[in-house]
């Protein structure tokens, strides 16, 4: 018998920005943003501060409109056509509130009589989600009586209600505690059927969760691959450690550890941690260990960096 | 990709009556829901106990007077307003439209809700006639429940059937509720914080719309055709037999009021009072204009934090 081709479902879920462009009168928060993922894969989409990731995915989801270019999903504009855009996409931006008088239950049911999930199917479907995210035993108390962690818990339920070929999350780990954020990350990891496009500041979860990452900066794309093509190309020679101090890092620090033999970089992860880039070799790094502690600016501890830190400060040079 | 094989999109009607019963179910559930009905019991408790102590003419009506013209002054002081003050039905309109529409859309994007509710396939034009219709569901109970217990004191009174005339002002204040939320909706889209919508509502409604009124007719001269609560007074209008004149003028003398005409030179003022029709086209005029404006700025605001 002749092939017919691939039955239909079986093309690839993806999203694509086409010259995407968001501006706020004179202040541009993504600039003709090109860039177009596609397949049954987690995407890392990495950025500073400001640098358009969150605008970017407003965009992919209709909370805020283009001023020029198009947000597509599964080759559908969004700012055309929302309803099929999103027929097939879920999404969590930034940390949503629930109605508060609603009990998860009821939350995650009104979702699923939007998204079409068919009625036999709802309480199978609720369940599940709420089951992964360990808020079964929540499920009929009123959302409003919730922490910020446990309401985050069921807009990540929310996203795997419909069975969407793509998902959209904006730093989902948002508000959760330590065991949470790892139960997030599992449930990302555990979505590999699909396309995730996820945003974090948390390199090590991109790392642990993503095949691929996008940079952006200042509204610009600065690159897309696969984490190691990225770690290879820009993460460079030498290695990188982030410094914990036991309090604030001030400025006279920063530049005090800067000028420390063999630094290439430093740069302020947190009030309380330095990422440090350095030469190659063990003296280097000798060095630099008996450097920090001459400071006695209050170093507790020292962890070497993944690949991917050290790509992301050579091509992020500056945060807000 | 296009859209997933499995993944059937909803129709924009059943959306809405999804987003309608989940919005009640929150109103229902909420403490604002309750204090509404309290306010609302509050009124009618200090109105049934005043009645029943002092037996004020306004309400009972002088010995004598006919059955029918008692009846009506009874519900006409209850429910529509004598006068020239606020009636108590109309409050209770403001009041529901303000509690349960001022911050419908402005909460979405101040508490955001909206985060939740949005970023899925639905229009948002879905999702604001559904919070509407779950505003109007609520706020009509609370009306629906005023009417009641108004009923019920003018059973207690007059025994026997209630005017045709008072069905028919209990008709014309949902009108009147209906047009209210859909202004109280637009001002829900226009600003993003809840307590200023809610705020601007109650002072238009309760405050601006009246001055604008005795203003046009009192120093302008002009028919306040273009005012929701000009409108809103066949509430009161159709509790009144004979239906008041449309114009009323009055000669004060020259201390107050304005000239006519340079012709007679004695001052005037000017009351006008809108005919049913005249009422009805203003109220629905508000409520068209107002969702269509309402609706326009909702799909055009944007989620920026």
């Amino acid at each position: 018998m002749a092939n017919a081709g691939p039955p239909p479902n079986s093309i690839l879920p993806s999203l694509e920005a086409v010259q995407l462009t968001k501006t706020y009168g004179s202040f541009t928060a993504v600039s003709g943003l090109n860039l177009k993922v596609e397949g049954k894969k987690c995407v890392g989409f990495l950025g500073p501060n400001g640098a358009g990731k969150t605008t970017t995915m407003k965009m992919f989801t209709g909370l805020i409109s283009p001023t020029a270019g198009s947000a597509r999903i599964g080759g559908v504009d969004v700012t055309k056509d929302k309803k099929a855009a999103l027929a097939s996409c879920a999404t969590l931006i930034e940390t949503p509130e629930i109605y508060p008088s609603l009990t998860p239950r009821e939350a995650l049911s009104m979702l699923c009589e939007i998204r079409g999930v068919a009625a036999g199917e709802r309480r199978k479907r609720i369940d599940e989600a709420l089951g992964k995210v360990k808020m079964t035993e929540w499920d009929d108390k009123k959302v409003g009586s919730f922490s910020k962690g446990m309401k985050q818990r069921v807009n990540v339920a929310s996203t795997l209600l419909s069975d969407p070929e793509v998902i959209i999350l904006d730093e989902p780990s948002t508000g959760l505690d330590p065991r949470g954020m790892s139960e997030v990350r599992d449930i990302v990891k555990s979505l590999s059927d699909r396309l995730v496009f996820m945003s974090s500041h948390l390199l090590a979860e991109v790392t642990e969760v993503c095949q691929e990452v996008a940079m952006i900066d200042h509204g610009k794309l600065l690159v897309y691959d696969t984490i190691e093509n990225v770690t290879a190309k820009f993460a460079g020679g030498g290695g990188s450690v982030e410094i914990g101090f036991v309090k604030d890092v001030d400025a006279q620090t920063q530049a005090m550890v800067a000028k420390i033999n063999g630094v290439k970089e430093v740069a302020r992860s947190n009030d309380k941690h330095l990422v440090v880039r350095f030469d190659a070799g063990t003296i280097s790094q000798e060095k630099l260990f008996e450097g920090v502690a001459g400071l006695k600016a209050g170093a507790i501890s020292f962890q070497h960096s993944s690949g991917l830190e050290d790509a992301y400060l050579s091509l992020i040079k500056e945060t807000l | 990709m296009g859209t997933k094989a499995g993944a059937t999109q909803v129709g924009s009607l059943s959306q809405v009556v999804t987003v309608t019963k989940y919005n009640f179910l929150n109103y229902f559930r909420a403490r604002r829901f309750y204090v509404m009905l309290a306010v609302i019991l509050l009124i009618s408790v200090l109105l049934t106990a005043l009645v029943g102590y002092y037996r004020p003419v306004a309400f009972l009506g002088l010995p004598g007077t006919p059955a029918s013209q008692a009846v009506l002054g009874f519900y006409g002081a209850a429910w529509g307003g004598t006068g020239g003050f606020l009636s108590f039905s109309s409050l209770v309109v403001i009041l529901s439209a303000a509690f349960f529409g001022g911050d419908a859309i402005s909460g979405e994007f101040q508490n955001r809700t909206g985060y939740f509710l949005v970023p899925n396939p639905i229009r948002r034009s879905a999702i604001y006639v559904g919070k509407w219709f779950a505003a109007l569901v609520a706020s009509t109970i609370i009306l629906v429940v005023f009417a009641v217990i108004v009923m019920g004191n003018g059973l207690f009174y007059f025994p026997g059937a209630v005017p045709w005339e008072f069905e028919q002002s209990l008709l014309f204040a949902w009108v009147y509720l209906v047009a209210a939320l859909s202004l109280t909706f637009a001002f829900s889209s226009l600003f993003k914080s809840s307590s200023i919508s809610i705020l601007m509502s109650v002072i238009l409604l309760l405050f601006v719309f009246g001055v604008v009124d005795d203003v046009s007719m009192f120093v302008a001269g002009i028919e306040p055709w273009y005012s929701i609560t000009y409108g809103a007074g066949i509430i009161s209008s159709i509790l009144v037999s004979p239906y008041p004149q449309h114009e009323v003028t009055e000669s004060l003398g020259a201390a107050f009021g304005r000239s006519r005409t340079s012709a007679n030179p004695h001052f005037v003022i000017s009351t006008y009072t809108a005919s049913v029709p005249e009422g009805l086209e203003i109220l629905v005029a508000y409520f068209a204009v107002t969702a269509a404006l309402g609706l326009w700025l909702f799909v055009k605001k944007e989620f920026t934090s």
